[in-house]
Parts: C-alpha cells; structure tokens; sequence
C-alpha cells in the first residue's frame, strides 16, 4: 500500500508524524512545566507529595515520546539528525542533560538513604522542567530563524576530515540562544508547559488549598505565555524566510513574508493554527472565568489546542517548499523535507510501523483510565501503596 | 597519501561511547531478566492466590523500579549519541540505522512505560488478570527493545541488506528482512538476553542467600531461589549455546576479532583453542615474537568451533595483514570466495573507491554521464574496502588484543562457572539443604559481581573487537565521528562521568537500604 506512494508523498507523511509528535510532546510538557511548581503551589509536605505524584505518573510518558521523537526523526531524515545534533552539540546536551537527572528524580526522591537527598531530587526536577521547555522551545525556533551549518557530501572524500555536516557557529548550538526569537519561543514553551501544568495538577488532584493556589498561577503564567508566544509569532510573520525557488527544486533564496504566505497558501494548517491558539485560549479562559467549576476541564481544550498548534507551526516550517531547517551561513545547505529524508524503501517500511502508532495510543488510554479512575488526594498518599 | 587524522577528538568521542554504555549496561541486564521472573511469580500468585507469593512479587518489583529508573536515565543518551558524537556515521547508514531505533522507540519503549505504570500503580486499581498481563507486557516490552537495538548493532558487526548510492552518499535499505533476520542479529540477540537472565537470577539468588545467611525471610528466600536458579540454568545454557553461535559469526564474519580473542598472530590449519594462557606482553604483530608466555591448548578445537570443520585454516592476524590464504569465511557480503587479499591492497581499494565517489559526483555535476557511469562501476566494485581508504596504515586494523582476549576468556569461564553453580545450587535447593551450606550461599553471594564483569566483558569483546571500525569494513571510527572541538566532548565526558557515577552511587545506597529493610518494610511500597 505505501509502496506505490512516490518519495514525495512519504516525506509529507513523515512530516506530519514528525510534526504530530513535535505537538504531542509539547503537550506532555505539561510534566516538566508542574515540576517548576512544586514549591510555589505545595506548601505543605503532603501538598508537595500529592503534586510529585500526580507529576510522576505521567513522566514516562514525557520521557518516551522525547526518545521516539529522536528516533521517528533519525529514522525519516537522517540528514537533520545528524546535522543538528552533531552540530548544535551543547544545545541538545542541555536538552538531554536535564532528563537524565530527571529520570532517577521520581523514583529516588523519598526512598530512605538516596545519598542526595530529598531537596535536591526536586532540585533536579526544576532544573529538567525549567531549562528542558526552554531549550526546547529555543531550538524549535531555529527552524524558522536558521542556523550555521554547512553540509557538503564531498567532503567524504577528504580522507583526514570526511565530515559532511559542519557547524560553522562558535558556540556549537548555543548561538542560538543570542536571537530574540528563539528566546522569545523559548520562554512561551516554558510559560505554556507551566500553564499545561497548572490545568493538569487541577484535574487529577484534589485539595481545596493547592486548587486556590491553582488559580493564581494560571492568572501569572497565562500573561507571559501570550506576550512572548504573540510576540514571536507576529515576528514570524512579518520575518523573510527561506524558500526552494526553481522548478528543479534546488535552488534555495529568501522570499519576503514567506512565513505569512505560507500560511495563505495552506489554508487547512491556518484552520489547524486558528483553532489551535482558540483552543488553548478558551482552555484557559474558562477556568480563569470560574475555577471551581472548570478549572478541572481546561486540559481537556487547552492540551489539544497545543498539539494542534504545534503540528500547524511545524507545518509552516517545512512544507510549501520551504526548508525546515534553514542554514543562514549558507543558505544553499539548507535542509528541506525532501533533500533531509530516507530513501523510499526505508520510508516505505516505516509507514507500515506507523500504522501500529493507533494501537499504541488505545493501549496507553485504556491503561490510563484504568488507573486513574480517581483524583490523588490526601488519603492515597498515606494508604501504603507505590508512591514517590 | 597522507591522512592526518584528529584522535583526540576521535579517542574522546570514543571514550564517551564506552562510559555512557557500559553505564547502561550495568543495569539494562538485569531488567531484562528480573522483568519475567517477577513475572513468573506474580504468575504462581494468581494462580495459587496465596499472599507470601503476592509479598514477593512486591519485594523485587521495587528494586526492579530502582534500577529501571536509572536505566532510562543512561539510556536516553545513547540514542541521542549516535547524533551528537557519531554524526557522520549517522548520515552514512541512517537510512538503515534509523529504523531500529524509531521502532525501538514506537514498538518497545511505549509498551514498557505503559505497563510498568500499571504495574507499580495499578495493585489496588486493576484486576488481577490485567495487572499479571502488565507485568507480562513490561517484560516483553523490555525485551523488544534489547531486540531493536541489537539488531542495529549487529548491523554494525555485519552490514547487510543495503546498497551504496553515491547521488545521496550514504548507503540505503535494500531488505529489511535481511537485516532483522541476519545471523547475527539472531545470535546477538539470543545471547544477550539469555546472558541478562542468568545475571538477574544471580542477582535474586545472591540476594536471597543474603537473607539465609542472616537468618531472614527464608520461606522468600527459598522459593525465590528455586524459581531464579531454574530460570537461570536454562538461560546459562542457552548462553553457552548461543555464544558459540556468536563465536562462529564472528569467525565468519570478523576474522580479525576472532584472532584477537584468541591471541593468534599466525594462523594454522586446524588451530587450537586456548584453554588457559598469559600473553606475551607488549607483543607487536610481526615482531616474531612467541604471543603466549605459557599456553594450554584443546587441539582443533579452534577450527571445529569457527568453521564446523578441525581442519579448517584459522587465520591468524598477520596472515590477515598479509592475505594471500583461501579464507573459508566471507566477510563482505555476496562476494566471489578466492584468496585474501591484503590490507594495504585494501587500504590500495578503498582508496580507489573513495576518488571514484568524488569523480561521479564531480561528472555528474557538470553531466558529464559517460564519466559518471564509468566511475559508478569503479565504485561499485571496489565499495567493499571503501572504510580501508581512510585507514593510515594497515597496523589500524588490529585492535586491542590483550583487552580482548581476557575479557573473552574471562566471559567463557564464568560461563561455564555459572552453570556448575548453578546445578550444584539446584540440588541443594531441591533436598533443602540450602540454609546449612553456609559456603554455597557465600559464594552465590559474591557471584554478582562475576555475573555484571561477565557481562561487561561480553560487550569489550564485542565492540572493541571491531575497531577501528565503526561499520564494519566501511567506515571507521575516525570517518564517523562529529566534527566538534574536542574539548566540548571532553567536557561532556566528564560531565557524564561524574553524574553517572553519583547516581550510580544512589542507586546502590538505596538498593542496599531496600534489601536491608526487607519485604516486610519494603514490599509495601
Ligand atoms: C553473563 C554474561 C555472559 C556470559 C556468561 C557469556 N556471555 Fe558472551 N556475551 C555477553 C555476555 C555473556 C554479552 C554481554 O551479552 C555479549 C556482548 C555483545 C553480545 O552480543 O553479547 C557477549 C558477546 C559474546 C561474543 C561476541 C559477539 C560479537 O562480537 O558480536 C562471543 C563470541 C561470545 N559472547 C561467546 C560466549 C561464549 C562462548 C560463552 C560461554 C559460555 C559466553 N559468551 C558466555
Ligand atoms: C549496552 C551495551 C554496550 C556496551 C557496554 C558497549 C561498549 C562499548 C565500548 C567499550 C565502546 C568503545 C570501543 C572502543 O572505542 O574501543 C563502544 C563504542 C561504540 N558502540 Fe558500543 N556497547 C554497547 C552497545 C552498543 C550498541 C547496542 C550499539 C549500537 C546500536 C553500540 C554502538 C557503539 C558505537 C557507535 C560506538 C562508538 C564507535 C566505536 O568506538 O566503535 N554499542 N561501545
Ligand atoms: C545491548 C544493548 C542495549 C540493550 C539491551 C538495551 C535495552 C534497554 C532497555 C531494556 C531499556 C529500558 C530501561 C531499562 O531497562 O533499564 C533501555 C532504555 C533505554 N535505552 Fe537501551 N539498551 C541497549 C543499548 C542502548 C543503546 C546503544 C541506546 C541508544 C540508542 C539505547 C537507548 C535507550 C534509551 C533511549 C532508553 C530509555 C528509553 C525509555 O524507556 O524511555 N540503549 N534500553
């Protein structure tokens, strides 16, 4: 059956999974946002383990789509795997470094004799959830602001120094952190995943004491999320962008406005990005309006609407030929999806693996709902089974 | 031709391969194999409903939880690595290597999180049916993704089913079947999961002889015993047959490791195989030099183990360097059997090879298609030596052979100990007489770390044994690594050395509490 799609039409069904886990991981997010907020919404030693344990249920879940979305990109195209994490080196260790802390945090924290103690196990989950979301958000932003990077297949002939991909940046990545942009796409992915967190903790625990506090912190992280997020955006759409400009589909210029175009020439990822960004706003805005009574329902909008708003601006950046991962040191090595990507064979043989990506998701619900039929409150806490 | 190579950025990179995985080795094992025995248990607890089973079950789920935890921890970065530190490599064979890990990823991670959720969480929240079907599934999970990346590794020992396409310069899939069923993979993946299951039931055993030997919790310690050293038994012999199968891959396939692991410079026709020998130290190849300081041999057993035949010419690694014998191995793909030919004459190919790259490329930029279709043929023909063209000299090709062969000879005796062990362990069990035998269950104790050094050892022979190549025969480790200032990855190797040992060190202190504090305290949490 995927067979007899051509080259193209697998790249484009790539991108999307690309992009659809790019949203996904987003919104699980959610995890690392809470655990910037332990102290600020826990008081209490009760609170703090209430909040961790909602927190930690879901961590795995963060965790494991980071890993997969590693692998579905190295798998579809290799040429960005290799290039941006070879390259921008101290950009993903910094990514990486956190969720190694992270992964032993949950697990290590409250067990007797953990040689670091408690405080410094949340001291670690901070650190994941505050410098994760932020690097994340930046490098997200280099798709449309560019990088320096050069990629010369020749080079393999050069016997001493055959490396393909060079990053022709100082810093090996963290240039990326003296662009605005990126800073600014950075903060909102750390004020919304704090957002996603506040919805979240408000739908699985119950405490009359954290939920006021839930309230309060949805007003404070709401505002900087918008200005950055919009302040980024408008800046995207008013930005030149990169874009293939010859039939042959090699040639790569700047074209003015390309962003903005390219959202007048897909008129479906602009429906995706609308509805998205009032899907996130309404998500808020109903619990902001009465938290009592929807302050537990605003992940059920508010989650969506990032997924959908992510995968629209990953849409942007790499269809309507348009590289999605521009280099500004030379624009002609700039990746695109259909210059970056595996062969057809190998596409084709992941395109069958994705078909069991629906089972995988009724698996994990059926799971979920199954052990979180009930909100984590006081009482469970001490009952003596598995917590963290 | 001189190649002017950057080997501290080459060395690090490389040293920080090994710390991060042999950090994650050190507890991928045993989660391999811990997973089903718990399993197994909480098999007996639905069955038979009684407590004491339900009890044990809990106890070692929460080290199983301990030591998961930091095995997702070291693992993360192995898959980010391949990237960050392996760039090129990551380009020259994505097309084929990317696969596994995303299915890795989709197929076995997913699986494993999912349920190990239910099985820490879901005690009081779930049927017992479904929480036995969780443990089941976390374990088959846990395995699934041994599978998908010794399958990638395997690929790296022994590449096959892909074609060179120099418009993309890299190498592209061919057959994905090739690749998941090739013999190595199949012996690569039986061997370490069945080695992981004895090191689990070694650490189950050792702990439970703990428990005897302080005369604690011996109905636990007793039918945890029983199950682990059934359990192991099976995989020690499974082990054993599956590493002889791996031993006759690599004759076939990595004639230069096989003579590595074996300490043989000069091959021979129906060549022993080393029972016991110290090697000559500081022995370079050709130097004429006995290898051995004091050796005993099993006579043809070599030949009989490599190529199923005792007469079979084993070669040694300087007939490698020299060629010239009629290999009965045929270690590139669908290649013609004729007389071996030597490494400088391949370092000679490669090279050639290499020029012809850069001359298609060149034609077909200026479409040029007569020249192009010529230096295509040049290629294609000499694309098996293309990883020799970036070699040095041919000396690159030996690796380090003192590391290797005593870590394979370190593997194969506590291969065989294990088993002895292990029935002299069952009999005991069987008769229970276990708890008088204070000197077995000592011994068992001190066996886990023999069973973690065994295991390491595995991987020293597998993955130093193949250098310098990174991909066998076509790409070596200096062709494959990210260009990066060495002092970034030197300040990253630090980084992970220091954290990973003060997690390490937690972990241990928490273990060891938990053990301390026992089922009682600990089971319930
Ligand atoms: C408890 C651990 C353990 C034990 C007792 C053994 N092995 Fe092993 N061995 C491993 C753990 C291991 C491993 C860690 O799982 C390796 C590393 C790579 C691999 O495929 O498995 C390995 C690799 C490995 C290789 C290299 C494969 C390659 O290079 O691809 C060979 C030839 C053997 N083994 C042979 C044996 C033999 C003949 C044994 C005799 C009983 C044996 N091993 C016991
Ligand atoms: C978890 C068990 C493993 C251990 C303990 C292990 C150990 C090692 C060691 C010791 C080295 C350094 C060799 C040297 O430079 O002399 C190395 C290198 C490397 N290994 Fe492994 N390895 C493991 C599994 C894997 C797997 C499954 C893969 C691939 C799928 C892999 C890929 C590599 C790569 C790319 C390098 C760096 C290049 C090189 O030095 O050859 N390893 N590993
Ligand atoms: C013999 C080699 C290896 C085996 C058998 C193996 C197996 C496993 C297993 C069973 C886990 C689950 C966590 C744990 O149990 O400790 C795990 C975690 C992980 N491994 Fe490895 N691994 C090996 C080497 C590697 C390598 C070379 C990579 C890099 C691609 C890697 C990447 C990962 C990642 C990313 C995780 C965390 C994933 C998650 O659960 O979210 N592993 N590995």
């Amino acid at each position: 059956m995927f067979e007899t799609l051509s080259l193209g039409a697998l790249q484009s069904y790539w991108w999307i999974i690309i992009s659809l886990l790019g949203g996904v991981l987003v919104f699980l997010m959610f995890v690392q946002g809470g655990q910037t907020m332990i102290y600020t919404l826990g008081k209490t030693e009760r609170q703090r383990k209430m909040i961790v344990n909602a927190l930690g249920r879901k961590w795995e879940f963060t965790f494991t789509t980071l890993v997969t979305f590693g692998g579905a990109f190295f798998a579809s195209f290799p040429l960005f795997y290799s290039t941006s994490f070879g390259g921008a080196y101290w950009v993903w260790m910094g990514i990486l470094f956190p969720f190694i802390l992270q992964a032993v945090a949950y697990e290590y924290r409250s067990k007797p004799n953990n040689l670091l103690g408690p405080r410094t196990y949340e001291i670690f989950l901070f650190i994941n959830g505050a410098l994760g979301t932020l690097l994340l958000g930046a490098a997200v932003s280099t798709f449309f602001t560019g990088s320096l990077f050069s990629v010369n297949k020749l080079n393999l002939v050069n016997l001493a120094d055959p490396a393909i991909s060079r990053w022709e940046g100082p810093a090996y990545g963290l240039e990326a952190v003296l662009n605005w942009r990126n800073v600014a796409l950075g903060l909102a992915v750390l004020f919304l995943s704090r957002v996603l967190g506040v919805l979240y903790i408000a739908n699985s625990v119950s405490d009359e004491d954290i939920h006021r506090r839930l309230r309060k912190q949805l007003l404070a992280n709401s505002v900087p999320f918008l200005v950055f997020f919009l302040a980024w955006l408008i800046a995207l759409m008013v930005m030149p962008g990169l874009g293939v400009n010859n039939i042959q589909g090699n040639t790569i210029g700047w074209e003015p406005y390309k962003y903005f175009r390219n959202l007048m020439d897909m008129p479906l990822v602009t429906v995706c990005l609308a509805g998205g960004i009032i899907a996130v706003l309404t998500g808020i805005g109903f619990p902001l309006f009465d938290f009592l009574k929807n302050g537990s329902k605003g992940i059920w909008l508010a989650g969506p609407g990032t997924i959908l708003t992510v995968f629209a601006l990953f849409c942007l950046a790499g269809f309507n030929n348009t590289p999605f991962y521009p280099s500004t040191w030379d624009i002609q090595s700039s990746l695109t999806i259909n210059n970056s990507s595996s062969s057809h064979y190998t596409l084709t043989a992941m395109s069958y693996v994705s078909l069991i990506i629906p089972l995988v998701l009724v698996y994990i619900w059926y799971s979920w709902r199954s052990i979180n039929r009930k909100k984590i409150d006081a009482a469970e806490m001490e009952s003596g089974e598995h917590t963290y | 031709m001189p190649v002017n190579i950057d080997y501290s950025l080459v060395d690090w990179s490389r040293a920080q391969f090994a710390l991060t995985a042999m950090y994650h080795w050190l507890f991928v094992p045993l989660t391999l194999g811990l997973s089903f025995i718990i399993a197994i248990m909480e098999s007996v607890y639905v069955r038979t409903g009684n407590e004491e089973w339900k009890r044990m079950t809990k106890f070692w789920m929460t080290l199983f939880g301990i030591n998961f935890a930091i095995g997702v921890a070291t693992g993360i970065i192995l898959e980010f690595e391949f990237g960050t530190n392996w760039s090129n490599y990551s380009w020259f064979v994505g097309d084929i290597f990317g696969a596994p890990l995303a299915i890795e990823g989709i197929m076995a991670f997913f699986l494993e999180s999912t349920f190990i959720a239910v099985m820490f969480f879901g005690w009081d929240k779930v049927s017992r049916k479904f929480h036995l079907a969780a443990s089941w599934l976390t374990a088959i999970g846990a395995n699934l993704s041994a599978l998908w990346i010794l399958v990638a590794n395997a690929w790296m020992q022994y590449p096959t089913g892909m074609k060179f396409n120099p418009d993309t310069a890299r190498n592209e899939m061919q057959n994905f079947w090739d690749i998941l069923l090739s013999p190595v993979a199949i012996n690569k993946f039986f061997h370490t999961v069945t080695s992981s299951f004895i090191l689990a039931s070694f650490f189950v055993l050792g702990i439970s002889a703990w428990y005897l030997l302080k005369n604690r919790e011996h109905l636990l310690a007793k039918r945890s015993m029983m199950i682990a050293a059934i359990f192991g038994l099976a995989a020690a012999l499974g082990t054993a047959f599956t590493g002889d199968g791996s031993a006759y891959q690599v004759s076939q396939k990595q004639p230069m490791k096989l003579a590595a692991m074996e300490g043989l410079y000069k091959g021979s026709y129906g060549a022993g195989l080393v029972a016991f020998g110290v090697l000559t130290p500081a022995k370079i190849a050709g130097d004429g030099k006995d290898p051995f300081l004091f050796r005993i041999e099993f006579p043809k057993l070599l030949s009989f183990l490599g190529y199923r035949n005792p007469d079979a010419f084993v070669p040694g690694i300087e007939d490698i360097l020299r060629g010239g014998f009629n290999p009965q191995y045929n270690a590139v793909p669908k290649q013609e059997l004729s007389a071996a030919i030597s490494i400088d004459e391949k370092i000679a190919r490669g090279r050639l090879a290499i020029a012809a790259f850069g001359a298609y490329r060149q034609a077909v930029s200026v479409k040029d298609s007569l020249k192009a279709s010529e230096a295509g043929k040049t290629l294609q023909a000499n694309f098996p030596y293309f990883g020799y063209g970036y070699l040095e000299s041919s000396k690159a090709v030996i690796p380090s052979v003192p590391l290797i062969y005593y870590a394979f000879h370190f593997m194969v005796y506590s291969g065989l100990y294990f088993i002895i062990l292990l029935i002299v362990l069952l009999f005991y069990l069987h008769n229970d007489r276990i708890e008088i035998q204070r000197w077995l269950l000592r011994c068992t104790l001190w066996t886990i770390p023999v069973a973690y050094l065994a295991s390491q050892a595995g991987w020293i022979v597998a993955e130093v044994g193949r250098q310098p190549w990174v991909i066998q025969d076509l790409l070596p480790v200096s062709a494959g690594v990210s260009k990066i200032g060495s002092s970034s990855v030197q300040l990253t190797f630090w980084l992970f050395a220091i954290v990973f040992t003060v997690l390490l060190i937690a972990e241990v202190m928490i273990m060891v509490k938990q053990i301390k504090l026992g089922p009682k305290n600990g089971g319930a949490h």
